[in-house]
This record gives C-alpha cells, sequence and structure tokens, in this order.
C-alpha cells in the first residue's frame, strides 16, 4: 500500500516537473521570437537593481495597502515552499514529517508556516474584495474584463485552498500525534508547533484515527498536487511574474527614462547621406544585394526585442501604470497595460502556430490594428508615467516608441497635424512655419 | 523701452576667436513662441545679471528633433541630430545650458551615441550653480510668503531624475511651497509631449492639461511655477479654460526670479 503511494507520488512530480520543463521551454522560445538586444552591460548595478526592487520589493509599497499585503503574501509564499521540500522527501521515501530530527528548529519552522500560511490567507482574502467587490479604478477597465479578471481570481482561489489545505494537514496531523496513532506519533513527542492549527481542532473532534488519517493524507495530496498545477498554471497566467519579475527587473534600461534608443539602421543611413564622398549611383554591396530591407519599427511582436516580450510575460496586469497614464485618466483608449497584455496575447498566438505546425505561418494577423490600435499609439505623451509605476521594471512606451516609428517610417501614417509639424521641422528647423533666418529675431522684439 | 538685450552668437564670438563659458540652446519654443520668448528673455537677464559669459547659436541653431523621435519619425530626427551636432561639434562646445526639458534630455542622452558630447544642464540646474557660486542672488523680493506649486516637466523630473533644482530656487524666493496630490516621480504630464503638442488629442473625456491644472486649483496656488515652454502653455490655457487667468499667474522659475529681482 505504502509503496504504492510512493510511485503514485514519484509520477505526479515527474509529470509536473515534466510539463514544467515543457513550458519553460515553449516560454524561451517564444521570447527568443524577439530581436536579439544587448543587456550585458553593467551587471554589478543590474543584480543590485534586481535585488532592491524584486527581491526587496521596493516599487511595490509605493502604495501601502496593496504593497504590504503582497509583501506577507510574497514573503509567506517563498517561505512556506521550505515545507514542500520535507513534503516531496516524505512522499518519495513514504517518511512522515522526516526534517523533525531538527527538533525545536524544526517546530519554529512549522509555527512560522502556520502563522503565515494565516497571514497570507487573510491577504488573499483582502486581495479577492479589492478585486471582486471595492471600486478600485485599475481593475475595472476594459482590458480586464473575461478571461484577465477570471485568472486573477483563479490565482487568489488556487492560494486560499493551499493555504486552507496546509492548515487542515497540521491540524489533522496534530490530532493524531496526540491521539497515539502508529506513523504519526514519535517518540520524541509531538513535533512541529501549530500555533495556528491547533484552533481548528474542535472541527475534528471525535473523529476515528482512521478518519483523521483519511482526511490527512487527502490534505497532504491535495495540498502537493496542487502546487504542481499551480506551478503548470503559470505559463498560461498572468502569474508567471513570480519568476520572471526577476529576469525581467535585471534586464531592464538603465539609462535616464527620458532616453530612448536611436536606431542603428536608421544611423547607418543618415552618415551615408551626410558623407560627402558617398557614391549616390553606387550599386549595393554583392553580399547585401539579396538581404530583405532592415524594417523600421515594430507592426508585429517578431519586430520587437526580447527585452520587450519579456515584460509582456511578466507582466500581472495589476495596472498601476494604467492609472497613472495621463492619456487613459482622461478617457483615451490608450492603456499602457492592454499594451503589455495585447503583447502577450499575440506572442501566445504565434506560439501556439509554432506548436501546432512547427513553425510560423504567416496567419494574417500582427500585433498593430488587430491587437493595438493606432488611436491608442497616437494617445501617448511619452511621459513615463506607466514606466515608473511599474513595480517590476516593465517599459510600455517603447513598444508604444517602436510601433509609432512602424507607423511614421514604413507607412507614413502620422495624423495630419504631427505630419505638418514634422515637415516644418524638415524644412525649417522648426515644428512650427518660422524661417529659420528669423531664429533671433526675440532679442530685439518687445 | 528697456535697452535691448545683449545676446552674442557663436558666429561673433568665432570672429573674435573667443569662446563662451556656456552655450545657451534657445529651443524652438524659446525662439518663436510668443509666450517663450518671454521666459528666454528672462533667462537672458539672469545670466547676465549673474555675469555669465554666454552665446547662442542663432539662426544656426535647429530643432533637437525631440517630437519627431518620439512621434516615431527617427529618421528625422537623426538628421536633425547630425546637423546640430556638426554645428556644436564646429565651435567645440564643451557646456550647454537649456531651458527646455526637451531639448535637454535630447541632447544630454541621445546626443552622445551619434558623436555629440556635451555637458548639458537644465535651466533651473544652472541657475541654481550661479547661486552656489554665489555669482546670482537671489531673495525673497516679491514673492515671499506667496503659495506656489511647481509642476514637474516629464522630461526634466522622472525621465532625468531631476526634482530638486527648481524646488531650491523657488525655495530661495521664500515663497510657500506647496505640492500637488501628484508631484515629483508621479507628477502628471500637462499633456504636450511625444508630440502632442502638435496634434489634436484623441477622442476621450477631458484635455490633459485641463486635469493637470484642476489638480494644481486644488491647492489653492497663487503662481503655478513651471519649468518648460510647453507644460508653460498647456497651464496657461488649463488656467484659462478655467476662468482663474485674473488670480493664478504661470511662470517660468527663470521669471519667477528675474521679476523678483525687478530686472
Amino acid at each position: 500500500m505504502q509503496i504504492i503511494s510512493q510511485i503514485l507520488f514519484l509520477l505526479a512530480l515527474v509529470a509536473g516537473i515534466w510539463f514544467f520543463t515543457r513550458n519553460v521551454k515553449r516560454l524561451i522560445r517564444n521570447i527568443k521570437l524577439g530581436k536579439e538586444i544587448d543587456r550585458s552591460d553593467r551587471s554589478g548595478e543590474r543584480w543590485a537593481k534586481m535585488s532592491r526592487i524584486a527581491l526587496g520589493q521596493s516599487k511595490m509599497v509605493k502604495r501601502p495597502i496593496a504593497g504590504i499585503l503582497h509583501v506577507i503574501v510574497y514573503v509567506g509564499f517563498i517561505i512556506i515552499n521550505i515545507e514542500v521540500l520535507e513534503i516531496i522527501i516524505d512522499g518519495l521515501f513514504g517518511t512522515h514529517r522526516i526534517l523533525s530530527f531538527m527538533g525545536g528548529f524544526y517546530n519554529f519552522l512549522i509555527g512560522s508556516f502556520e502563522i503565515l500560511a494565516l497571514l497570507v490567507l487573510i491577504g488573499v482574502i483582502i486581495f479577492w474584495t479589492r478585486r471582486n467587490i471595492s471600486n478600485i479604478y485599475r481593475f475595472l477597465s476594459r482590458e480586464l474584463k473575461g478571461w484577465p479578471k477570471n485568472d486573477a481570481n483563479y490565482i487568489l482561489y488556487f492560494e486560499m485552498v493551499l493555504m486552507l489545505l496546509f492548515l487542515v494537514m497540521n491540524a489533522t496531523d496534530y490530532q493524531l500525534q496526540l491521539n497515539g496513532a502508529a506513523h504519526y506519533s514519535q517518540e520524541a513527542g509531538i513535533v512541529g508547533a501549530f500555533p495556528v492549527s491547533q484552533f481548528l481542532l474542535p472541527i475534528f473532534d471525535g473523529m476515528s484515527n482512521a478518519t483523521l488519517i483519511i482526511i490527512e493524507r487527502a490534505a497532504w495530496w491535495l495540498h502537493i498536487l496542487g502546487i504542481l498545477i499551480f506551478l503548470n498554471y503559470l505559463y498560461y497566467s498572468k502569474h508567471l511574474h513570480i519568476l520572471l519579475a526577476f529576469p525581467n527587473v535585471y534586464y531592464s534600461k538603465l539609462q535616464p527614462k527620458g532616453e530612448m534608443d536611436n536606431l542603428e539602421a536608421v544611423t547607418k543611413e543618415v552618415k551615408l547621406m551626410m558623407d560627402p564622398d558617398a557614391d549616390p549611383f553606387a550599386a549595393p554591396a554583392e553580399e547585401d544585394a539579396d538581404a530583405e530591407p532592415e524594417k523600421f519599427g515594430a507592426s508585429d511582436v517578431m519586430d520587437l526585442n526580447r527585452v520587450q516580450l519579456l515584460n509582456a510575460y511578466t507582466c500581472t496586469e495589476c495596472g498601476r501604470c494604467t492609472s497613472e497614464c495621463p492619456a487613459n485618466l482622461t478617457g483615451k483608449k490608450l492603456s499602457p497595460r492592454k499594451i503589455m497584455m495585447d503583447t502577450r496575447d499575440r506572442v501566445e498566438e504565434i506560439g501556439e502556430i509554432i506548436n501546432k505546425n512547427g513553425k510560423f505561418e504567416d496567419d494574417g494577423k500582427q500585433l498593430l490594428d488587430d491587437y493595438i490600435l493606432r488611436e491608442e499609439l497616437w494617445a501617448c505623451t511619452t511621459c513615463n508615467a506607466c514606466v515608473e509605476a511599474c513595480p517590476i521594471g516593465i517599459d510600455p512606451l517603447s513598444i508604444i516608441l517602436d510601433m509609432r516609428r512602424y507607423l511614421v517610417m514604413e507607412q507614413s501614417a502620422a495624423p495630419n497635424e504631427l505630419g505638418i509639424s514634422m515637415t516644418n521641422i524638415e524644412n525649417n528647423g522648426a515644428p512650427w512655419p518660422y524661417n529659420q533666418q528669423d531664429r533671433l529675431n526675440w532679442v530685439n522684439e518687445n | 523701452m528697456a535697452e535691448a538685450l545683449k545676446v552674442p552668437t557663436m558666429a561673433e564670438y568665432m570672429a573674435e576667436s573667443k569662446k563662451p563659458e556656456v552655450l545657451f540652446w534657445v529651443g524652438c519654443a524659446g525662439s518663436f513662441d510668443d509666450r517663450a520668448k518671454k521666459i528666454t528673455k528672462a533667462f537672458v537677464k539672469l545670466l547676465h545679471n549673474a555675469g555669465v559669459d554666454f552665446a547662442v547659436l542663432g539662426t544656426e541653431e535647429s530643432c533637437t528633433g525631440d517630437p519627431a523621435k518620439r512621434a516615431g519619425n527617427e529618421f528625422l530626427f537623426q538628421m536633425q541630430a547630425a546637423t546640430n551636432i556638426e554645428v556644436l561639434n564646429g565651435y567645440e562646445i564643451k557646456k550647454i545650458v537649456t531651458a527646455c526639458p526637451h531639448c535637454f534630455n535630447t541632447i544630454k542622452n541621445e546626443y552622445p551615441a551619434l558623436g555629440g558630447n556635451y555637458e548639458v544642464v537644465h535651466h533651473t540646474q544652472f541657475l541654481k550653480s550661479l547661486l552656489e557660486e554665489g555669482r546670482l542672488k537671489v531673495e525673497g523680493g516679491k514673492f515671499k510668503g506667496k503659495r506656489i506649486t511647481f509642476h514637474d516637466p516629464c522630461y526634466l523630473g522622472r525621465g532625468n531624475g531631476e526634482y530638486e533644482a527648481p524646488r531650491d530656487l523657488l525655495r530661495k524666493l521664500e515663497v510657500e511651497l506647496i505640492e500637488m496630490r501628484k508631484c515629483k516621480s508621479e507628477g502628471l504630464c500637462c499633456g504636450a509631449g511625444g508630440g502632442q503638442m502638435f496634434k489634436e488629442p484623441e477622442p476621450g473625456n477631458k484635455d490633459v492639461n485641463i486635469e493637470r491644472t484642476e489638480q494644481a486649483l486644488e491647492v489653492e496656488p497663487e503662481v503655478i511655477a513651471a519649468g518648460c515652454p510647453f507644460c508653460n502653455t498647456m497651464m496657461t490655457d488649463g488656467v484659462k479654460s478655467k476662468n482663474q487667468e485674473d488670480d493664478i499667474a504661470v511662470m517660468d522659475v527663470a521669471e519667477l526670479i528675474a521679476s523678483a529681482e525687478d530686472l
């Protein structure tokens, strides 16, 4: 009997890890659909930034209520997972509370896990109310209708159930130890400390050891299976941020926010144009003859870079960006969060095509127009409020800018008045139609 | 009329084989926009007052390319950058001061990779350093005790992390500096950036400058201080649309100092 459960456990564990590995491989493959970008510089600064912002949650607490609750759930989640180590060893070897030899320290650990589990449970319940009952601007946006809202709630239910199972497992275990049941009671006396689950004991009052064992085993199994399922749910969910927040912050932009990258392809052309020695009638170099000319800007996810796609997968749709966006606050269609969600949806759509056909085949869709509307792109003031607001270093503005570049340089599709101001800059060096020779007239004017 | 301003150009300096301490990059708004020209003049008066040896490019200056770049026209931006860098490098410019945060950000951050390396400061940073060096005297004057709020320009504040230089200057004027609900790194944009200044806004339920003006009016200021010619225009329009232009002035930090000193 025991050996069967050990084998079943091994199978569940292997399956869980196998699926997870497959998902991670697909994730990496999808991110690599983007263009390479070199962010290997300044690694010291990057580690420091990651420790501060991802590990240390420094930007989360800028909004104290959500921030502190998040820190509780985050710390709880990480620390309680130490217990998973013991669960895995017990599951594989048919032991029970294998780490209890640590004595007092073990009791301290189990006691801490219980208190954290209770705090996580409370935190998650408050999160659920904020999301579903309180009228919080950033949870009411259009882009959260349907799956994104359900996804957020599923995560919360998952966490509630996992924490409850953990506490039920401990409570019944404690009762079985008190009853002196075989396999549960230990020579050393009671192992583990149960500062929270001891209050659940009255529920199990009067139950036979056999019933208690069934409940304890059921809770134990559901808890660990739940964790394995949750692990594999990540890939399909906004909850991926628990893993990706770290690399995402590491690879985020270190330059001043106001600085936007100069397109190298353009630099080359401008240099050629300004070079008096360049031969305007020169045939393109031999090896370049068949090469496709580089596309300016982005109309689909393959035109974006890998950090931008990592950003999209990392976004947990909290909407802090959107709630700071001047365009969104004044009723425009632009929502930086939607830019990130659309980008991810499109990458995943392409990923699915590759899963089916082995390679990407044009599906007649693209990120521009089919997901992100021009109206959204043109509403951006490039103010960087979204970038500043993101607690994990996502840069929606860089995607907006790349898509504007495509519209302007590949399609000449700037809004009319903007086109006129650009023509002015070209003709007379100012966005307004004033003669460059009049630039110093202000000196003698009143 | 007051005596004409003395504004030497780099070409004149070159002819006398002189080099100025700093180049004043006036910018398109500062050169052509009627409201912004007043800021330019106020700043020039302060430069003279502090005895700064400066020059401008005059007719050799051209748009930095900022609005083109942020509208997606990287090509036009780099053309502008290449032309400007050629002029600046030709004059061997080392240090640039500008009263426009967009010019400031572009020249400071985006020109170096294209061959333009200069020390670039915003005029509030420059005025602050003049103050610290004792070259410029700023004392209370007529704004002492007035309720003044500072609107952070995105490309000075969030874009480049400078929140304190303009505030330090205002404190020197002994004003009652009050902060809006959204300020510094969380400051709300005036609505002009990213090329919006030159186009109609997308459909929505409000203009961004109205939203920002409402935030400013919440703190009941006598003056809304700005550090960017575009913010200035947007906030001035916002105040007008609320029919408050007789009670609330929108002024650049440089104008506040110059007018406090009766320059």
